[in-house]
């Protein structure tokens, strides 16, 4: 059955003779490409004889079509010889649709192109902050409706996005922040022993955590979590035509879909960060216990008297706003979903990237903010 | 192949005891089911039939509980890697919509089976693409487009240009004419019928178009109660009493398009 194809070109005075037999198909034209590469017009007549051949199919009367044609162009005659119908009927058919077209969009000057896509991102980059500062107004607006004119709360949704966000995301959390309170505990106890002042850890954790990093590492987790779940869901409702869906119905997607999730995120941001905080103290008060033998006791004694409760109230104002963030940029970067599944993935990864950026920034904003007005 | 056609009646699918259950429903009992060489059959039925899942179990994209599938003489079951690559070569689908990666341009889409089957060089596909375009019907300035650009009725003329890639014997199509209007929907009507008469395919094609199925179908396979009630030409059929094919080709719709097609 593997009767391949084969040519064999016989020039005598009268011309060529190409005697082509075989299996001119798609699967066997791989090995006589370069044979029919070889037929170079000579101003000699070619007479191609297909008496020899099994099959063919578009391909193969492809191949014979342009070697008739290319020899036709160069002023010399070309013409086959016992085709059978089916062979004949096919060559015709690629005869007419001889078109050659191109494969992908036209490439421009390389410089120029290098030069347009700067531009064109940095233009892309003013729309998106637009866009995103409207999308903010949008929904502050929804938000203002739904309290003061009354417009209904999907209270359904907030709660399912609370528990989503919040109550299913308190083992990795906990866990997470249990550990960061361990290794925090532990390097600060090293560098501190030198100076004989290893009770002085309890200060570094106490400070540290309640203010700031409790509060900017379980954002980070919640970005990372579902910041890019709220991308992803409304994403591909977006890529499913839903949301066109539910404008035709009536139904403000802001309202249905994305008032609820700020909601559940900023109010669970406060639960997750106080929690977080606490658990990443109980992972430094562990340490501390096995390590330096310093009791719990005394460990939350120490605590009291060295962590202003300022530390407290300033982490707890940053978490809401801190989910705020992140839970309109997941939003906000679904909403911008365009019309293919690597779109989807494309913005996902944008809105952890920033959330988390934003969670930072606001955070450094927070430091200036509290020490300018000289709260805590 | 094409062009070459074995004698009539060479069987080149043949269905025998397909069941298929999901969960409680049985989609389909005991279906048998034959599609002969060279002709196309129309495949009908009720939403809920099974017609789409019909062609996934011929396909293998769909596990079957019970039967014998036999797509050109290999049963579809016992294949091991290289035969069942070997196999899917041989047939092209067009999905509703045509699924196109909507990654690609349709030139690139159309050379996707050739670069996975094959090994040509990047010339010839660039050729092999161009005339594929244009036997489709595609204006040739949609080639380096991609999907998101074309219209509905492009990317289904895009979809059967790759379905047709490798020069398939055989084509299934999954409702190729929903969605399309009249001048288009009769004009793939026609394009299906000229590429079966110059190729020389056997065509699989899932419609709900009563114009589609007077228009080209040689025979029309009617699904209902888990099984194909009935195979024949529309006049064979028009003339069996069952009350869901009685109102599908005697309603007022199947009027017309009798009427039309006279």
């Amino acid at each position: 059955m593997s009767n391949a194809a084969q040519l064999d070109d016989v020039i005598t005075d009268g011309g060529h003779r190409l005697a082509i037999s075989g299996r001119l198909t798609i699967k066997h034209i791989g090995s006589v490409v370069p044979a029919f590469q070889a037929m170079q017009p000579d101003q000699r007549p070619l007479t191609i004889d297909l008496g020899g051949v099994v099959r063919i199919d578009t391909v193969g009367a492809w191949m014979i079509h342009r070697l008739l044609r290319d020899w036709q162009a160069s002023g010399a005659s070309a013409q086959i010889q016992n085709a059978s119908p089916a062979a004949k009927l096919l060559i015709d058919e690629v005869a007419a649709n001889d078109t050659s077209c191109e494969i992908r969009p036209a490439m421009p000057n390389r410089l120029l192109y290098r030069l347009d896509l700067i531009g064109g991102s940095l233009i892309n980059a003013v729309h998106t902050l637009g866009n995103f500062l409207a999308f903010v107004g949008m929904t502050l607006t929804v938000a203002a409706q739904t309290v003061f004119e009354r417009r209904p709360l999907r209270w359904n949704a907030v709660v399912h996005q609370m528990e989503v966000v919040g109550l299913n995301a308190l083992g990795i959390i906990g866990l997470l922040l249990f550990l960061v309170g361990i290794v925090v505990a532990q390097q600060g106890a090293v560098q501190l022993r030198q100076f004989g002042a290893d009770v002085f850890v309890v200060n570094l954790i106490g400070r540290s955590t309640m203010r700031e990093m409790g509060v900017l590492l379980t954002a980070i987790m919640v970005a990372g979590r579902s910041g890019s779940a709220f991308a992803a869901q409304i994403g591909s409702m977006k890529l499913g035509q839903e949301i066109d869906a539910m404008r035709s119905i009536g139904m403000s997607p802001i309202e249905v879909l994305v008032l609820p999730r700020v909601i559940a995120m900023s109010v669970m941001m406060v639960l997750l960060a106080f929690y977080g905080s606490i658990m990443a103290i109980l992972g430094g008060g562990l340490y501390v216990w096995a390590a330096l033998a310093i009791p719990p006791a005394s460990y939350a004694a120490r605590l009291q008297e060295v962590v202003p409760l300022h530390d407290v109230y300033i982490g707890l104002i940053k978490a809401p706003v801190f989910g705020l963030a992140i839970a309109i940029t997941g939003c906000f970067q679904g909403m911008q979903v365009s019309d293919n599944a690597e779109s989807v993935g494309d913005r996902t990864t944008q809105a952890v990237v920033q959330s988390i950026f934003l969670v930072v920034v606001l955070d450094a904003f927070f430091a200036v903010f509290f020490t300018a007005i000289d709260f805590g | 192949m094409s062009g070459q056609r074995k004698p009539a009646g060479d069987t080149v699918i043949r269905v025998t005891g397909l069941t298929n259950i999901f969960g409680t429903q049985h989609v389909h009992e005991n279906l048998d089911i034959e599609v002969r060489r060279g002709e196309i059959l129309g495949v009908v039925g009720g939403s809920g039939t099974g017609k789409s899942v019909l062609m996934r179990s011929i396909i293998g994209l769909q596990p079957f509980s019970a039967g014998e599938i036999e797509v050109l003489g290999h049963n579809t079951a016992g294949l091991d890697d290289a035969a069942a690559k070997d196999l899917r070569r041989k047939w092209g689908v067009l999905f509703q919509d045509g699924a196109l990666f909507s990654t690609l341009t349709v030139a690139e889409n159309i050379q996707v089976p050739m670069r996975e089957f094959f090994n040509l060089p990047p010339a010839l596909m660039d050729e092999i693409s161009g005339y594929k375009v244009a036997m489709v019907g595609l204006p040739i300035e949609a080639a380096p487009k991609y999907p998101s650009q074309l219209s509905g009725g492009m990317r289904k003329r895009a979809g059967l240009a790759r379905a047709l890639s490798l020069d398939p014997e055989l084509l299934f199509l999954d409702e190729p004419t929903s969605g399309l209007d009249p001048i288009s929907a009769a004009n793939f009507d026609a394009l299906i019928k000229t590429l079966r008469d110059t190729l020389g395919l056997t065509v699989f094609l899932i419609t709900h178009d009563l114009d589609t199925l007077y228009a080209i179908c040689d025979r029309v396979a009617v699904l209902g109660d888990g099984k194909v009630l009935k195979v024949g030409t529309i006049d064979e059929l028009l003339e069996f009493d069952h009350p869901w094919v009685q109102a599908y080709f005697k309603g007022p719709r199947g009027r017309a398009a009798h009427k039309g097609h006279d």
